[in-house]
């Protein structure tokens, strides 16, 4: 039994690793939305693996790499607003992720455990996945680090200094992907976006500079993590909600450290 | 003759029906400090925007020196107060040596800054700071997109004091585009007024009396002389005067 919740803190924690660094990029390139729209549409691609029998991490990458490229082009038409294309289509796309599952009748799926996460059925073989996504990630952000940053400041004067802006925002998108693939998991499709902005937000109270604001995310997501299971295996809540809330009231409570 | 750093000839863009330029010739020099001004909407932007690369033209064409390396001073910032950045991590972002990164706030005077987050300077302090940033990429070639603005009076004089200054020491070519006529036209070897064409253009006195720009900004906009014999440091005290700290006779502006 105690295995449960050992598989389940580790998958957590793999995950926050991740969610830290990213998380504070989403902050600092007020990308909230972005990521909110894209967790949306993991659900069609958890249907889409389930009509082709195919592996839902994959699919799912996939399909949020293709809404966010679809949206960086629709965004640089500037016909409609960005919130309110990315309204549309975060909506839309959970709408159609939501039909996509109830026209499977024949395929058994249990629709909560998607969109709030289902931490306490991990097994290896998702530990494992989590893991190597998640190194993958990080090794990918650690080498986009100095340009995103200038990114993040200036696009523009970023790449007349020589940076490949597309490229590099292109990998960005799939880092973003990759991390929505591995956190459905643990708090699923409608909490993805709480587990990257609070933290981050959490840590800038305590950071001087972007990387420790990184680390110190990463930090305070692992310790939501485990008092959100914790709260889980005592009290019996739903674990991606009690993550969730866990890292809501670290939040408020870094609100009391004076600047 | 000077090396042509960027020419550009017959340049015209349109987005989607609205043609925003047409027929520019353009050719920047090592040590030339050239001047954009016009209306808004005149398409100053976008010229700059080719000029660096950063939007294709979509007639005409471009030649670029070989060695052009470019220090581009944007607008403006818009940093998120989440990011924590101090001035000289903004300024290592160009340049990873420390050392280099002091010497080029120290040169447009904001060394003392250097361990300050970048959200708390004011706006002349972060003209600046973006001007050190395009320093130190050692480029042949200064682009100033409104490098004076949300800077007080006394602060724009001292800026374009300053650019002027750059150009001599890095003798490389400026291009600048600006609102402000009065300031600009002291500083400037040859101003281009532009409204999605070239209206003008020349040295600074014949261009104030061409009658094509006469039109387009009115006869009382001409440049004034303006006796300044005093200078005023960041926090606007008077500085290198001889005597004391008053102004001197010759000072009219008060």
């Amino acid at each position: 039994m105690i295995d449960v919740l050992l598989y389940a803190i580790l998958a957590g924690l793999g995950v926050a690793a991740i969610t830290g660094p990213l998380g504070a990029f989403i902050v600092w390139r007020r990308m909230a939305y972005f990521g909110d729209t894209l967790a949306h549409s993991s659900l069609l691609g958890v249907a889409l693996a389930m009509l082709l029998s195919i592996n839902p991490t994959i699919s799912v990458v996939t399909i949020c790499l293709v809404l966010a490229l679809a949206l960086v082009a629709l965004q640089q038409q500037q016909t409609l607003a960005s919130d309110t294309l990315l309204g549309i289509l975060s909506h839309s796309s959970l709408a159609i992720g939501l039909i996509a599952m109830a026209l499977m009748p024949e395929i058994k799926v249990d629709l909560l455990s998607l969109l709030f996460g289902d931490l306490l059925t991990v097994n290896t073989h998702d530990v494992i996945t989590i893991y190597v996504i998640s190194a993958i990630s990080i090794l990918l952000l650690i080498k986009l680090w100095k340009p995103l940053l200038a990114m993040t400041i200036h696009e523009e004067l970023a790449k007349v200094e020589g940076v490949p802006t597309t490229a590099v925002r292109t990998v960005f998108m799939l880092i973003i992907a990759l991390e929505i693939a591995i956190a459905m998991k643990v708090v699923g499709v409608l909490l993805i976006t709480a587990l990257l902005v609070i933290p981050a937000a959490t840590a800038r109270r305590f950071s001087n500079t972007p990387e420790q604001m990184a680390i110190f995310a990463s930090l305070t997501g692992c310790l939501a993590v485990i008092l959100g299971l914790c709260a889980s295996w005592f009290v019996d809540t739903p674990a991606g909600p009690s993550i969730v809330l866990s890292a809501g009231m670290l939040f408020l409570a870094s609100l009391t450290k004076k600047n | 003759m000077t090396t042509s750093l960027v020419k550009l000839s017959g340049i015209g863009k349109c987005f989607k029906t609205n043609t925003v330029l047409s027929n520019i010739d353009l050719d920047l020099r090592a040590g030339q400090l050239l001047t954009l001004i016009g209306p808004n909407g005149a398409g100053k932007t976008t010229l700059v925007k080719i000029v660096l690369g950063l939007l294709d033209a979509d007639t005409g064409h471009i030649v670029r020196h070989p060695d052009l390396r470019i220090g581009y001073m944007p607008q403006k910032l818009h940093i998120d107060p989440t990011l924590p950045v101090t001035l000289q991590r903004f300024l290592k972002l160009a340049e990873s040596d420390s050392a280099l990164c002091l010497n080029a706030a120290n040169e447009v005077g904001i060394a003392h800054l250097i361990e300050l987050p970048l959200q708390s300077l004011s706006g002349g302090e972060m003209q600046r700071a973006l001007l050190a940033r395009a320093i130190l990429r050692k480029p042949n070639l200064l682009v100033l997109d409104e490098p004076v603005q949300g800077v007080d009076v006394a602060g724009q004089e001292a800026l374009y004091r300053l650019i002027g200054a750059l150009r001599d020491r890095l003798h490389c070519g400026v291009l600048m585009v600006s609102h402000d006529l009065h300031l600009v036209m002291s500083s400037t070897d040859e101003v281009i007024c532009l409204n999605q064409h070239i209206c003008c253009h020349g040295h600074p006195d014949q261009v104030s009396n061409n009658p094509a720009f006469l039109e387009l900004f009115g006869s009382k906009t001409a440049p004034y002389t303006h006796n300044h014999d005093h200078q005023h440091n960041l926090h606007g005290e008077v500085i290198g005067h001889s005597s004391d700290s008053h102004h001197a006779k010759g000072c009219q502006h008060d």
